[in-house]
């Protein structure tokens, strides 16, 4: 290896390197492309957290979409209200307020209310338990009480109560609906904001097991649905439940009437209790 | 006579994707919707023709009369590497959806072995100038058209009952080896 042939294979190189560059640079200012200044000031705007909520593979994907009309900017649920009001600003919209989504536990059945069969020793995890027999709690149906969804949550709107029960805080759930692919049981559901009356049970058993199960547990008694009438709630195989299309936003209803206590009224104050008390001190 | 006959063998005789292996990422990435593989077909087929053409003037006008062949690597890539370049700008110039469908697959192309192995194939085979770009034509449409059989049949994966262990990447692997397979019954038609 002579110093020529390295000078020669520097040249070459070099020259075509040089020759590619300038055409792609002319390349470039031809073929510029400008970024829609809309899609750049909607990006500043969204989380940033490319979590796919929406079904776009991330936020920036989401900003053109909306740019371009194909996406409303209300379907990105984990935005602040704030940030949505901006981004129809960009674009010059009106939002038609889009209902937040709340995750709701839809079981009572915490420690004292439930029957145990067993005494569980292991991996506090809900999967595992569920592997293991079904868990401790006799009813097949409801909360396992291990907090799959509270780890599952990424804006720490879950806790585990005391009796057993996550709580989910209303003010900060963002009904991204993480903990309701969490969860094991499908104990979870995502429902309206506005939505408050509900059948907190999961349970089909039929009356008379339900009933041995837990204290709290839909029995079947259908008297909430003679109360509401057909059109309001119905039995859907030994379990109460209401017909949010016609109702259940409406909240004066005789939940007193409930036997077992398993259809109750939630209000912020109520799901976000402690939260509330921990601010207030 | 002669050119058609590399193009057959490119194309399907000796499939780039299916009978050589190469260009497996983009096959694999980009075969999920017909309407983008064919898109990615073309992109890499202009890159292949293009690149066929150009790596053959290098070669023969700059890295043989110098006596360089040792940098045949470096100067190919650059070649790919460029175009590539400029494909991309032009799609995102002319049609915004396809380069977002596209996505990283684009870009991806300058490390498509299919297209350097091209070049290097066509040296190997010691092609002139015509010959290699027929053979950049051909390669091309074969990438093309394997990606387009994959892409079909995923389409209509989507619709299957696939068992839960073989859905996703499985059943891709075994659609995969079953299209490397028929193309195998290609093999002796040219021995080119």
């Amino acid at each position: 290896m002579d110093i020529g042939s390295l000078l020669i294979s520097m040249g070459s190189m070099g020259g075509l390197g040089a020759l590619f560059s300038t055409g792609l640079s002319i390349a470039n200012k031809k073929l510029q492309v400008d970024e829609d200044p809309k899609v750049v000031a909607l990006k500043e705007e969204l989380p940033g957290a490319n979590c796919g909520g929406c079904g776009y593979p991330g936020c920036g994907a989401f900003a053109e979409a909306v740019a371009a009309g194909e996406a409303e900017v209300t379907d990105c649920s984990v935005a602040s209200m704030d940030a949505i009001e901006e981004m129809a600003n960009i674009l010059g919209v009106e939002v038609s307020a889009s209902e937040n989504l709340i995750a709701r536990v839809m079981c009572q059945g915490g420690n004292y209310e439930t029957a145990k069969k067993a005494e569980y020793e292991g991996i506090e995890s809900c999967l595992a338990v569920k592997m293991l027999g079904g868990g401790e709690k006799l009813c097949e149906y409801g909360c396992l009480g291990y907090g799959e969804c509270v780890d599952a949550c990424s804006f720490d709107a879950i806790y585990m109560g005391d009796n057993g029960l996550p709580i989910v805080i209303e003010d900060k759930c963002t009904g991204c609906g993480n903990c309701v692919d969490a969860c094991v049981r499908d104990v979870i559901e995502l429902h309206p904001q506005s939505e408050k009356l509900f059948v907190l049970c999961k349970n089909h058993d039929n009356p008379k097991e339900s009933r041995q199960l837990c204290t709290k547990a839909c029995i079947g008694c259908q008297i909430c649905v003679r109360a509401a009438g057909d059109d309001n709630m119905y039995m859907d195989n030994n379990l109460a439940r209401v017909n949010y299309d016609n109702y259940g936003k409406d909240v004066n209803l005789p939940t007193d009437k409930c036997p077992t206590d398993c259809l109750v009224v939630l209000n912020a104050e109520e799901a976000g209790l402690e939260e509330d008390q921990e601010q207030a001190a | 006579m002669n050119l058609v006959l590399i193009f057959i063998s490119a194309a399907i005789v000796n499939n780039f994707v299916l009978a050589y292996f190469l260009g497996i990422c983009p096959f694999v990435g980009v075969s999920k919707k017909l309407s983008s593989a064919i898109s990615m077909g073309m992109a890499v087929t202009f890159v292949m023709t293009i690149s066929a053409a150009v790596t053959w003037l290098i070669y023969h006008l700059i890295l043989v009369p110098f006596n360089v062949v040792i940098l045949e690597y470096v100067a190919f890539i650059l070649v790919i590497a460029s175009l590539v370049q400029l494909v991309e700008m032009f799609i995102r110039k002319v049609s915004k959806p396809l380069y977002d469908t596209l996505g990283i697959y684009l870009p991806l192309i300058t490390t498509n072995c299919a297209i350097l192995g091209l070049a290097l194939f066509a040296v190997l085979r010691e092609y002139d100038f015509i010959e290699s770009l027929i053979y950049g034509v051909g390669a091309g449409a074969g990438f093309t058209l394997a990606l387009v059989i994959m892409a079909g049949i995923r389409e209509e994966l989507e619709l299957a009952n696939i068992p839960k262990p073989f859905q996703g990447a499985g059943i891709t692997m075994i659609v995969a080896a079953s299209l490397a397979l028929a193309f195998m019954g290609f093999a002796g038609l040219i021995s080119i």
